[in-house]
């Protein structure tokens, strides 16, 4: 990398959420700022989108194909291409128009969806180009990524968790959910990194962090059903923030189809 | 020659926004012959994939409209669902709905004056360059919402999108020792809090004076923020489940946000116009730093934004001390819900202004239909009509620079959320 590596922050179809991880990381947004060059971040005031860059951080999924060239472009001019949040990594929120008709959506939300530049689905980053670090969660918080920019300054791999929700609950001593309360929870199957937020405030994990490694959707699907949770309800809990990523896809389908 | 020159300037995407937007100028013979916002952001369909969901799911998933003001979205939502099903709000989950939302108006506002708006009336491009002239006054903001995060976060677990609201109220109660202390910091900030009034108030801000039709929620003892009947400063005085016979959305080719009218005219919502209809509604503390600064009310000079939004500020962290002096736990933290049919509506004071949301449920409390109108597309008609007429008194005469950067912070006087509306302006400059 160059002596100030140049930093670049890109949004396509999100909530503008995942950038918050800077614009809320207060002091450490100074100190990075002095460490890196900023080259482009509309929301922050740089405005330089071809910039060949280092680092190239990406919010928000790919919905227009306007959008498909464009994600092009920024993989040719960045070293390193990082994803984050759910809308980059898995297609975000928005990905449950893809179980859907999306065109036939677009015609009942808008009067003329003609003049509206959309594809059918919304996908994440990786199905267009190569994508050199995925940064999980709905939203990604600031240490995620200041500490993918850390790592990467030094030379080093992004450490990214791969623990399930659960095991974050044992180390912070919280009483299961699903096994007091009978909440159909999440955690077995869901990436940690968020702190466990949810059964710490005492309810159900919904995902946000996306699957886990060698997730047992299957076995959690039957868990929930012996709680006497709905087939469809099952089907949503697997389909919700990242229902565009497998197991969760093939898991919400099957639920779906048995309702 | 100069004066009438033909101008074209293209925004392609507009910078310290949220979002992604941008602005096309055409003026030729000294007139402006064509002046859009183009709100490009994707659409990404929330009304329709809402449908089908359970109402428990609702919060969790409008929260996802927007990055910067989910409690909004959760706080409309919530309201409209319990409307359906008749669920009674204890005076403990009402006050505590309040203090989280002072959070998000605190880290919204603290967010768009210092990282947005401020760089613009101090001749930086951006936050970052003006933190070396200006660091006590940056670190001043980057604290305020820094303290806003943790309001959220108290009740929420994190700040965006948090997890803690539910239709009934709150998964769990905050512990009583976490609340006095975040009280207690609350309490302290306020004087740096008057003081960040009293420095947007000493900006070089333009005086631009124009007509516009204020809305806002008024109610009956308190600042605008979770409920209220829906009023103007042209007589509009209408409960929320009104609101379709009054407002109307349409869509023009060039935005993926749907325009908003009254009455078929543009208005105004947000910090001023809520500030313009309810400055009685306010503290004696603050309406007298109102009449120390000399601040005009009501104010028809949409660059005052910035100082209504410290106002608010400065308002939203006393109001949380209020609510949050002597907590206590409650026996229950959230209403036993009971799902019924029907249609509900929910209106509350989003920081950009009126968040309102209508749902269809059916007996098991699914969505068969939902319909949201966000702060931004109601500003749209406004920015546009604002635009037109704050370049023409600025002149047009101006270098396409000065005009691109005045338009730039016309439009930032709005704070306007182009994610919610439906991403970024950009602006590029040609000359024919």
């Amino acid at each position: 990398m160059s002596d100030k590596p140049k930093v670049a922050v890109h949004k396509f179809a999100s909530c503008d959420g995942c950038q918050l991880a800077f614009l809320n990381a207060g002091e450490a947004l100074l100190s990075l700022a002095q460490q890196v060059e900023l080259v482009h971040f509309a929301e922050a005031g740089p405005m330089n989108p071809e910039a060949r860059v280092d680092i190239a951080f990406v919010e928000g999924s790919i919905c227009t194909a306007h959008d498909e060239e464009r994600i092009q472009a920024i993989r040719r001019n960045s070293q390193y291409l990082i994803t984050i949040g759910a809308c980059a990594t898995a297609g975000g929120l928005q990905a449950l128009r893809n179980l859907a008709d999306g065109q036939q959506w677009l015609a009942e939300v808008y009067a003329s969806p003609e003049y509206i530049d959309s594809l059918a689905t919304s996908t994440p980053i990786s199905h267009h180009v190569k994508v050199d670090h995925e940064l999980w969660g709905c939203p990604v918080n600031g240490r995620q990524v200041m500490g993918a920019i850390r790592s990467l300054l030094h030379g080093a791999v992004p450490v990214v968790e791969q623990d399930k929700v659960c095991l974050e609950c044992k180390r912070q001593l919280n009483v299961c959910v699903m096994v007091t309360k009978g909440e159909p929870c999440m955690g077995p199957v869901t990436r940690t990194g968020c702190g466990a937020i949810c059964p710490s405030l005492g309810r159900d994990c919904y995902a946000c962090y996306g699957p886990a490694e060698n997730s047992n959707t299957e076995a959690l699907g039957e868990a929930f059903r012996q709680l006497d949770v709905l087939p469809a309800t099952i089907g949503r809990r697997f389909h919700f923030i990242n229902s565009g990523v497998e197991p969760f896809t093939a898991a919400g389908q099957r639920w779906k189809r048995d309702e | 020659m100069d004066e009438q020159r033909d101008i074209r300037i293209q925004v392609p995407v507009l910078a310290r926004v949220e979002g992604e937007g941008a602005l096309e100028l055409l003026a030729r013979d000294g007139q402006i012959e064509k002046l859009q916002l183009r709100i490009f952001e994707p659409p990404r369909l929330f009304e329709k994939f809402l449908e089908g969901h359970s109402y428990s799911e609702v919060p969790d998933m409008v929260a996802r409209i927007c990055g910067i003001c989910p409690v909004a979205y959760q706080m409309s939502a919530v309201q409209a669902i319990e409307q359906v099903f008749g669920t009674p709000n204890s005076d403990w989950i009402q006050s505590m709905r309040r203090a989280m939302y002072c959070g998000e108006w605190i880290q919204s506002h603290a967010l768009h004056i210092h990282l947005l708006a401020a760089p613009d009336f101090l001749g930086f491009n951006n936050a970052i360059e003006m933190a070396q002239v200006h660091p006590e006054a940056v670190q001043r903001g980057l604290q305020l919402q820094g303290l806003g995060n943790k309001l959220i976060s108290l009740f929420g677990g994190r700040s965006v999108h948090p997890v803690g609201a539910c239709v009934g109220g709150f998964h769990q109660a905050p512990s009583i020792l976490a609340v006095n202390r975040l009280r207690d910091e609350l309490q302290a900030a306020l004087p740096e809090a008057e003081e960040l009034v009293r420095w947007t108030a000493g900006l070089d801000l333009p005086d631009d004076q124009q007509e516009f039709v204020s809305v806002a929620l008024r109610h009956e003892q308190e600042y605008p923020l979770y409920g209220g009947r829906l009023v103007s400063d042209a007589g509009l005085d209408i409960a929320i489940d009104e609101y379709e016979q009054h407002f109307r959305e349409y869509q023009e080719s060039h935005s993926t946000s749907l325009y908003s009218l009254l009455h078929d005219k543009p208005y105004l919502v947000g910090p001023l116009a809520r500030l313009n209809l309810n400055r009685d509604r306010l503290s004696k503390n603050l309406q007298a730093l109102i009449d120390e600064i000399g601040l005009q009310l009501p104010s028809r000079n949409l660059f005052h934004s910035i100082i209504a939004r410290a106002i608010e500020t400065c308002y939203a962290i006393e109001e949380a001390v209020r609510l949050l002096d002597n907590y206590q736990i409650p026996p229950q933290s959230a209403e036993f819900i009971e799902p019924k049919a029907g249609t509900g509506y929910g209106c509350t004071e989003a920081p950009r202004g009126i968040l309102w949301h209508r749902y269809d449920l059916d007996e098991e409390g699914l969505v068969l239909k939902s319909r949201i109108v966000p702060p931004t597309s109601q500003n749209q008609a406004r920015i546009e009509e604002d635009l037109h007429q704050s370049l023409s008194s600025y002149g047009l005469q101006h270098t396409d620079a000065e005009l691109r950067l005045r338009a730039e912070s016309v439009i930032r006087n709005y704070d306007p959320c182009i994610s919610c509306a439906t991403h970024f302006l950009k602006i590029r400059v040609k000359r024919e």
